[in-house]
């Protein structure tokens, strides 16, 4: 579904992305791991479109159709979906109409008549359900107030309603008690299916014991240097990352 | 040039005209008006207190005015119909500045009067002489030209005791085919723990003429009264306005004033409030939504002239494409006055880089043992939460209403009128959308079975 070819981008003139090379198909599940500052973030940006990066090389496909080309909102429409590392508090926009406004967007997209009322909240209280989001959450202002665990929850719901055909989860670990990290894990693994596909950004084995990946990467320097099995990630906990950077190091 | 001059002119050449045609009680200004707009000049852009905004060029242009006071149409009711849901209002009409007689067939509603000036000075003598030009400083040359050709009002009054059951509507509305001005009145005295809310709604029927509504408020608040005075305009880019409303605040009142801004060509609003009393509450609201040319300046001044009063003041600004708004606003705290908490506020967000915003925040205390804060903020919309709806495949545009409107939410919150803010809340959303008709605004009751 996904196959990003020699991709390169840049923030304010620094070269962040420096050719990175990753195809996913559906019912797949790969983990990006690496050191602080490698790009793991920048990549799940320009994925989605982050008008704060620019994409100085390379090519990125989504089921056949070029995605840089797309706007961020044409891409979620088109079924990408990022779990944001930091989720946006926005003040005075209501969760309800927040989801609503995106769900009805998508089904103008696809030419489909707007969603009932009624049809809306009757999905929208299936899916809180999920995650086990607190419905008095669902009727305050996106994010506003919400706990950290709170954030990171919401963001799967949102997941839940949008059902995604590719989800990048940036970090979703971060910031979360054991509790909170196994219902965000278990939401991801209900919403998971052999059509759908996850990326999971992470710097911890921890989440890897709830959400199984099939493949392990390394990101360094803005390339990916390595990719394995699952067991990378357990031999990454155990030996950190120097070993990986000195082997990249000395082939430059 | 003075733009002043050819109003003097005018008076002096149709005194007797004007002063045939009004209730004897307005012909008592008039001279002490003449008086001083003979040395008044209209401030011109960068004047203190008016760094965006020229009333003399507002006031130079030559716009008609109705001396003769001819009936205009045969009801505004009538001629003027929008889709609006029933606010259960009582409503009244104003075509240009006279009130219609069919509007004011309802008058007396329970003990509230609701009349022209024509009739109030008969009715209720002593309240008109005791109240009518009392608060309204001549130092101000557009009060004191309003004084000066102003040939009829509106009196809203509640006595003691009495709390009015429906909130009251009154509809100006610009009708003319002709460029003119009006000077509109209203004089609002709410009697002892007595209780009003009143809605006052700008329109303009005729988009293709110049219009000025020049127009004078004063509101006398009570011991212990409670007053909503909510102030909306939904215009046209050609209707110029200079309002200037004046607050008595008795001991114990409640005043809440919002000003409202959906569409105008150029607005000038001044606010001027006298905390009289103890314990006297102030709110003080303002929205303004502005794009094309758009131009709204608020200026606001409170005196605190008594302990342990509270006000509260915010506004909002929205401003699209070339749109020009501007705020200056003061708290004074008089000396001998603790205990006194005051804020005030103003935000302000910047939708295009052509958008210009100017603010001046002020405090003046001469009182230790007070709570006083004031800010000021203008900025442009977040660019975080914006990237943010739209991985959520919520388009730019619709992004960017969505945070537009949440902006002035907090300000439409503060409405005390349930339907009002029911209905503000849709007139902003479609305000922002672009689908705004001149009809949508009005809240008129006059199509109560239309949804």
């Amino acid at each position: 579904m996904l196959i990003i070819k020699d991709l390169q981008a840049s923030i304010e003139d620094k070269q962040i992305l420096k050719g990175v090379n990753l195809t996913v198909k559906p019912g797949e599940v790969h983990a990006i791991m690496g050191p602080n500052g490698s790009g793991k973030s920048t990549l799940s940006a320009v994925l989605t479109g982050n008008p704060a990066y620019t994409v100085t090389g390379g090519s990125v496909e989504f089921y056949g159709k070029d995605l840089l080309a797309l706007s961020p909102e044409d891409r979620a429409h088109e079924g990408l979906f990022l779990s944001f590392q930091y989720p946006v508090e926005i003040p005075g926009v209501s969760m309800v109409n927040f989801m609503r406004t995106a769900m009805n967007e998508k089904r103008k997209y696809f030419g489909q008549e707007p969603l009932s009322a009624a049809d809306f909240l009757k999905i929208m209280r299936e899916k809180r359900s999920i995650v086990q989001l607190d419905n008095k959450l669902a009727s305050r202002a996106v994010n506003e107030g919400f706990s950290g665990g709170e954030k990171k929850r919401n963001e799967i719901f949102q997941m839940a309603m949008l059902e995604p055909r590719l989800s990048i989860l940036d970090e979703t670990d971060s910031g979360l008690d054991i509790d909170a990290l196994r219902i965000v894990a278990s939401g991801v693994n209900t919403l998971k299916s052999k059509d759908n596909a996850t990326i999971v950004i992470t710097h911890y084995q921890r989440l890897l014991d709830y959400i199984k990946p099939d493949f392990v990467h390394v990101l360094y320097k803005g390339r990916i240097v390595m990719s394995a099995g699952p067991e990378l990630a357990l031999e990454l906990e155990e030996k950190g990352y120097d070993w990986i950077k000195e082997q990249v190091d000395a082939q430059q | 040039m003075n733009a002043l001059k050819q109003y003097i002119d005018l008076y002096d050449e149709c005194r007797t005209l004007i002063e045939q045609q009004s209730p004897a009680l307005l012909n008592t200004l008039r001279e002490h008006a003449r008086e001083k707009l003979e040395t008044a000049r209209l401030p011109r852009k960068g004047c203190e207190d008016y760094e965006a905004t020229d009333l003399e060029a507002v006031f130079a242009h030559d716009y008609g005015v109705n001396i003769n006071r001819l009936p205009f149409d045969a009801d505004p009711g009538e001629t003027f119909h929008c889709d609006v849901p029933n606010m259960s209002t009582c409503l009244y009409y104003s075509s240009n500045d006279a009130f219609h007689s069919s509007a004011t067939a309802e008058r007396n509603i329970g003990q509230v009067v609701v009349e022209p000036f024509s009739m109030a000075a008969v009715d209720h003598p002593e309240l008109m002489n005791a109240h009518y030009g009392r608060l309204a400083s001549l130092d101000n040359p557009t009060t004191a030209l309003n004084s000066l050709l102003v040939q009829d009002g509106l009196l809203i009054y509640v006595p003691d005791g009495v709390a009015a059951e429906r909130p009251i509507q009154l509809v100006n509305i610009f009708n003319a085919a002709l460029d003119m001005m009006v000077q509109r009145r209203l004089l609002i005295v709410v009697g002892k723990n007595a209780s009003v809310k009143i809605l006052a709604c700008d329109h303009t029927q005729s988009p293709d003429y110049n219009y000025l509504n020049n127009q004078v408020i004063e509101i006398v608040a009570m011991q212990g009264s409670t007053i909503d005075f909510y102030d909306m305009e939904e215009s046209t880019p050609k209707t110029h306005r200079v309002s200037s409303i004046y607050v008595d605040q008795h001991e114990g009142s409640n005043v809440l004033i919002d000003g409202i801004t959906l569409v105008n060509g150029f607005t000038r609003n001044n606010y001027h409030v006298e905390v009289n009393g103890e314990h006297a509450e102030t709110q003080l609201l303002g929205m303004t939504i502005a794009s094309g040319e758009q131009h709204v300046d608020s200026h606001t001044f409170i005196s605190h002239n008594a302990p342990r009063c509270h006000s509260n003041e915010m506004f909002k600004y929205v401003l699209n494409d070339n749109a020009v708004g501007a705020f200056a606003g003061k708290i004074l705290v008089k000396s001998n006055c603790p205990r006194v908490e005051a804020y005030q506020g103003n935000r302000n967000l910047c939708g295009s880089p052509t958008a210009k915003m100017y603010t001046k925040p002020q405090l003046e205390i001469y009182t230790d043992d007070v709570m006083c804060s004031h800010g000021s903020a203008v900025g442009q919309l977040d660019e975080d939460a914006l990237f943010y709806m739209r991985t959520r495949g919520i388009g730019i545009d619709e992004a960017r209403r969505l945070l537009m409107q949440a902006f002035v939410a907090d300000v439409i919150d503060g409405v005390r009128l349930d339907a009002l803010k029911d209905r503000l809340h849709y007139l902003v959303e479609k305000r922002f959308a672009g689908t705004l008709s001149n009809c949508a605004g009005c809240m008129q009751a006059c199509r109560p079975n239309n949804k």
